[in-house]
């Protein structure tokens, strides 16, 4: 089993698992990062959602064994106290029900906003359309990414 | 609502001030009012803090605790039961910290999430015991000066005497605490309220939007193994025997077992058919050090099924159902005057019949559970909507004192009425108990999709009798899939307002476990009903609204105790619907429909608007009005409500789940549609301004809102959908040219 190398939160983290072990798992049970969460597993759900190298990508359906080298960033590294734009659009909206998918709904957006600072709505909805919120807080999603916008504009 | 002298003894103020179900620790720190926007990080076990009673804690500095019970799964009472004991303790909210309490059968009752009961429970109780620990405080701080405690007042956690000389909690918290419970306690007249009615954030936020382990899933102990568990793939079988040669070859695997023996124990207690079906099979059981290991391989077991009872399909069932319809063999609810002669004498008699598939809950966190079973005590830790059934469960089961179970729970990404059951805890107890070793048992999307207490697939059959342009009979047949409705709804509108009422049940046993879903029944029976008022304004050319405002004026004033539901205040929400979603006086292009409906202490209207865009009705908007007394976290019962208008809307348009030979269609998201976000419509809220005690609000918004879809897309294309989920209908979905045109 090679040893793969990858950076987490800043960090550099040489893993040591079986290739075909999902990041997902790497980070909750080896790395002990259990901020990104487990919904689906076959990248349909979003929960999962973490930055490659700056990039969002579902952490359940990437092997470990294809990351050497990357840029891993969770929602424990997104900032250094919890004050992203993102973050902190999410306090002042008041998003969460039950909270679970909010990690994977703020790793979406954050990276969205990375690359798109002044969307409108129609390209809100459409980047937030793969991450599923059971508990339906997505009008207050909708207008937290907005917000962000706005703060990060 | 009783607003003062309410009489307590020691026992009472610890009994009575736990009827509310919950788990939160509150504790507020007098040093953050100097740096009001940086709450310190305070490590609460560092401080001294004194034993008031089972919710309340204040430690010499002032820091305060307060303890409350209730399981949390998105509904927000960590949030608002604490405001309750904090407006009465009279403290100031931004400087209160919350936690979960653990399972307290001793101190606590009523620890549980379900039917929206928390808030409405405990609006009392929670705040007798903040006005109790106020009027300890203040009575030592007087006994202090040596003053009538009369002379004294509060605010923000300090007591003030008629000299200006001042005391903090913190300062007499180890005397009031010596002190007789007073027998008699002033609550706040409504209109001093500082805390209820003010918005406050989820007090969960900073921990959520930075990662921080909170749930079920995020749990862990050292030496902790993960277990994950091959169950029968279809509803029916049950298992023979199995091979794991392959799976005991993988890495990480420490141990394959087979368990069923301890929970068929549960079946001797318990009548529902979740618990007996659910336990029905032995189970093989991967033991392994990481979660992915014991899901991978888990895959690798060949496990070989028989058939026990047989393997149901859908198409099998609905013609049950429809047989039910027919059938002779029912139950009777409720029975007003004569329907069968209303019948005999009717101008015209309106009959139709709703299906309604099966529902998955899908919670967003799987079904997971921790066990550590010793010799000594059983450790139970996770997201479970009724944990003093589960302990007691599992006592039962491992025959041991329930004393020995210390159950904490975690926050819970999401219930929907999934976690009222408490198979997954069975599960990990008689793993744990089997390996002797802490562990985690997670089930994957897969395993909780198929080993569901599903929403059971009920069909409704609606007949009205109409003479000289009045409703003169109303009769509802239910057929249900194993159970049926709870024997308050017959009891709902339009109970007391046709006087020829009749509402039958009949239920087919099915082996597919089924249970509560968000709203149960109701989440399906207001669809049938209120599409059916839709159907019977227009077979009596009348406004729908109307309709309903005439039949609510039938039974103000009534006698009959059964009557649930206000009609005054249906009537009010009716009318303020109307006013808010500009009913009838839209602009071209938008087409309405209209809901009501009263259930869980609740009453709701809400209006749907749809447009036709490229062909398609689009559900644009919603406007919800609520009536559910006073608000205590106006910021949190909005998200309640837009959540539960968008669920109803969601499952409505989607949610559907077939069987075919025992097993569902559907094992996960790839196959199984939820509403996303390009599908929400705006939800517009109102919520009636009242001072009447509060009712619940985790599920009223839900039922109404697939009717006032259901209505709208009658408005749009001229189609009636009788049946969810509407996508399955795509020919009903299109628009006549006309339409587009106008």
């Amino acid at each position: 089993m090679p040893t793969i190398n990858i950076t987490v939160n800043g960090t550099p983290q040489s893993i040591n698992v079986a290739g075909d072990t999902p990041l997902l798992w790497v980070l909750r049970d080896h790395l002990n990062l259990v901020g990104t969460k487990f919904g689906c597993g076959i990248a349909q759900c979003g929960a999962c959602t973490v930055h490659m190298d700056g990039n969002a990508v579902r952490s359940c359906s990437l092997p470990i064994s294809s990351l050497d080298g990357k840029e891993i960033t969770t929602i424990e590294g997104l900032s250094q106290n919890g004050d992203h734009p993102v973050q902190l659009a999410w306090k002042e909206v008041d998003v969460p029900q039950c909270g679970y998918c909010q990690a994977g709904q703020i790793m979406t957006a954050s990276a969205f906003l990375g690359k798109n600072s002044s969307p409108d709505e129609e390209e809100i909805k459409t980047a937030m359309h793969g991450n599923i919120c059971r508990c339906a807080a997505y009008s207050r999603i909708l207008k937290a990414v907005a917000l962000a916008a706005s703060k990060m504009g | 609502m009783s607003k003062s002298a309410i009489s307590f003894n020691r026992r009472d103020f610890i009994r009575t001030s736990s009827l509310a179900s919950g788990g939160l620790l509150i504790g507020f720190n007098l040093f953050t009012a100097c740096k009001p926007k940086v709450k310190p990080p305070i490590d609460i076990s560092q401080l001294n803090f004194n034993d008031f009673n089972a919710y309340i804690k204040i430690a010499d500095n002032g820091a305060v605790t307060i303890f409350a019970p209730n399981p949390e799964i998105g509904q927000g009472v960590k949030t608002a039961m604490p405001m309750l004991i904090a407006e009465e303790l009279d403290v100031a909210w931004k400087n209160v910290y919350v936690q979960q309490g653990i399972l307290d059968t001793e101190n606590y009752t009523r620890q549980l999430a379900g039917g929206s009961q928390s808030i409405r429970l405990g609006w009392d109780p929670l705040r007798q015991t903040g006005a109790t620990a106020r009027q300890m405080l203040v009575n030592a701080a007087a006994a202090r000066w040596g003053v009538d405690p009369s002379t004294c007042t509060t605010s923000e956690g300090v007591i003030t005497n008629s000299q200006g000389e001042t005391l903090g909690y913190g300062d007499v918290v180890k005397d009031a605490a010596l002190l007789e419970v007073p027998e008699n306690v002033t609550l706040k007249d409504y209109k001093d309220f500082k805390i209820i009615g003010t918005d406050a954030p989820n007090v969960d936020l900073d921990a959520i939007i930075t990662g921080k382990p909170l749930f079920g899933l995020d749990y862990k102990v050292d030496g902790m193994v993960y277990a994950a568990v091959l169950r029968p793939p279809a509803f029916g079988q049950q298992l023979e025997s199995f091979d794991d040669t392959a799976a005991r070859a993988m890495p990480g695997v420490i141990d394959v077992i087979r368990i069923g023996e301890k929970a068929k124990q549960l079946t001797s207690g318990e009548s529902n058919n979740w618990t007996v079906a659910l336990a029905n099979s032995d189970k093989v059981v991967v033991i392994a050090k990481t979660t992915w290991e014991a899901l991978k391989a888990k895959e690798a077991i060949k496990a070989k099924w028989i058939e026990n009872t047989p393997l149901e399909s859908t198409e099998y069932q609905d013609k049950q159902l429809l047989g039910l319809l027919d059938g002779k063999k029912f139950e009777t609810l409720r029975k007003d005057g004569d329907i069968n002669k209303a019948f005999a004498q009717a101008d015209q008699i309106l009959e139709r019949t709703y299906e309604s598939p099966f529902l998955p809950h899908n919670c967003m966190e799987p079904m997971n559970y921790f066990a550590n079973v010793t010799d000594e005590k059983i450790h139970l830790v996770g997201p479970v909507q009724t944990p003093e059934f589960a302990a007691t469960a599992v006592a039962g089961m491992l025959g041991r004192d329930v004393k020995d179970v210390h159950l904490e729970m975690t926050r819970m990404g999401g219930g929907f009425g999934r976690r009222l059951y408490g198979d997954f805890v069975y599960e990990a107890a008689e793993i744990s108990n089997a390996i002797k070793k802490p562990v985690k048992l997670i089930y994957s999307r897969e395993d909780d999709m198929t080993a569901g207490t599903y929403r059971p697939a009920i069909k409704y059959r609606i007949k009205a009798a109409i003479k000289d342009g009045a409703v003169t009979a109303y009769y509802l047949k239910e057929a249900a899939i194993n159970a049926n409705m709870y024997g308050l709804i017959p009891n709902f509108f339009p109970a007391g307002a046709i006087d020829n009422y009749q509402v039958d049940v009949a239920n087919y046993k099915s082996n597919i476990t089924t249970g509560a879903w968000r709203a149960p029944y109701t989440n399906f029976l207001a669809f049938a009903e209120q599409s059916f008022f839709d159907e019977l304004a227009e077979t009596m050319e009348v406004d729908p609204i109307q309709l309903r405002l005439d039949l609510l004026q039938k039974v103000k004033g009534t006698t009959d105790q059964r009557i649930e539901y206000s009609p005054e205040r249906l009537a009010n929400v009716i009318n303020v619907a109307v006013e808010k979603s500009g009913w009838g006086k839209k602009e071209a292009g938008i087409y309405q429909g209209f809901a009501s409906y009263y259930c869980h202490n609740s009453h709701v209207a809400e209006v749907a608007d749809v447009a036709i865009e490229n062909g398609i009705p689009v559900v644009k908007k919603v406007t919800c009005v609520v009536d559910c007394g006073i608000v205590v976290n106006p910021l949190g019962a909005i998200n309640q409500i837009e959540g539960g208008v968008i669920d109803g809307v969601g499952h409505a348009m989607y949610g559907d789940l077939e069987f075919l030979d025992g097993k569902p269609n559907s094992q996960n998201y790839d196959s199984y549609r939820l509403i996303r976000m390009k599908e929400v419509p705006i939800v517009e809220t109102h919520m009636i301004k009242s001072d009447v005690a509060p009712t619940g609000l985790g599920e009223p918004t839900l039922p109404p809102a697939g009717a006032a879809v259901a209505n709208a897309l009658k408005a749009a294309t001229g189609n009636r959908f009788t049946a969810q989920p509407f996508s399955k209908f795509p020919e009903l979905m299109k628009v006549p040219e006309k339409s587009i045109i106008g």
